[in-house]
């Protein structure tokens, strides 16, 4: 039975992820990775981490892909065009040395843990919230107050970099399309 | 109960597709949707140690890749706000400005 259920969102995370690298929409990619989020988040439930699945759902889905979607809509791309002509090698190559990879990869985890017994999931206590805040405020903490801090650095330089310099909306050769004295407007597209 | 191996080889095959992205898209958003994949393939293989080792701590370092993987999407995303304003296209291909 969970054999079964973690073939079903093994497929799942593998096929839409399969589905955020090939297809040309960014839109559609976007949502795709977040079925493979959900689907990553499930089988963190079946790991035995449920609060890291429920911060997976709320982060990720929640805050980072909404993040993507409005930068998507806000630059209003279109789909990709076709690739350049000198980009075809590139391309087989990357795909060569990245199933190279996969088979280096997949070699190492098996020769190390490929016979290891599966181990019980850790148990309510271990997992709990108060382990794990417990964990974060004592032992971690001086990596707490980092995040923390690049978490402001993130949002000051984020906001600071999207602004335009001269904290105007519109860039100047939008504004002398409009009428003198229009209000600048954000949404006009170039 | 599904062998930690299993998750181990899910999570090297999720990294593998991210970085195939990461590797052959030329549009920037989507490269960032791949980095993102291999980030939570790294996320999975650090839960799945967690259980096979019986040790929370795995779990507390997802935690700090989550709010990593925040940061680096903000300042990401902004960045492109930024290259697209200059140049209207977020194609890396043609983003040749300090190109040599």
């Amino acid at each position: 039975m969970e054999l079964a259920v973690f073939i079903l969102f093994a497929l799942g995370a593998l096929v839409s992820s399969l589905v955020v690298v090939t297809h040309r929409n960014p839109v559609y990619a976007t949502m795709s990775l977040v079925l493979t989020l959900v689907c990553v988040a499930a089988l963190f439930l079946m790991l035995g981490a449920p609060f890291i699945a429920t911060l997976q759902v709320l982060i990720y889905t929640g805050a980072i892909v909404v993040l993507f979607l409005f930068v998507i809509m806000l630059l209003n791309i279109q789909r990709e065009e076709h690739a350049a002509p000198s980009s075809g090698i590139q391309r087989w190559a990357a795909i060569f040395s990245a199933l190279v990879f996969a088979g280096l990869l997949l070699g190492l985890f098996w020769r190390a843990h490929g016979g290891d017994p599966a181990q019980p999931a850790l148990t309510e206590e271990q997992v709990s919230l108060t382990t794990l805040a417990r964990l974060l405020f004592t032992e971690y903490m001086l990596p707490f107050q980092a995040i923390g801090l690049l978490l402001l650095a993130g949002v000051v330089a984020a906001t600071s970099l999207a602004r335009r310099p001269d904290g105007r909306l519109t860039s100047p050769d939008q504004e002398l399309a409009h009428a003198p004295g229009d209000a600048p407007r954000a949404e006009e597209a170039p | 109960m599904v062998p930690a191996s299993w998750y181990m080889l899910l999570a090297a095959v999720l990294f593998v597709i991210g970085t195939i992205g990461a590797l052959t898209r030329r549009n920037g958003i989507s490269i960032f949707l791949s980095i993102e994949l291999m980030l939570n393939a790294v996320n999975l293989l650090l839960v799945a140690y967690s259980r096979q080792l019986g040790d929370p701590t795995g779990q507390v370092i997802v935690f700090f890749v989550l709010a990593v993987a925040a940061a680096e999407a903000a300042v990401g995303l902004a960045l492109f706000i930024a290259i697209f304003r200059h140049g209207h296209t977020i194609d890396v291909n043609r983003m040749n400005l300090m190109r040599w």
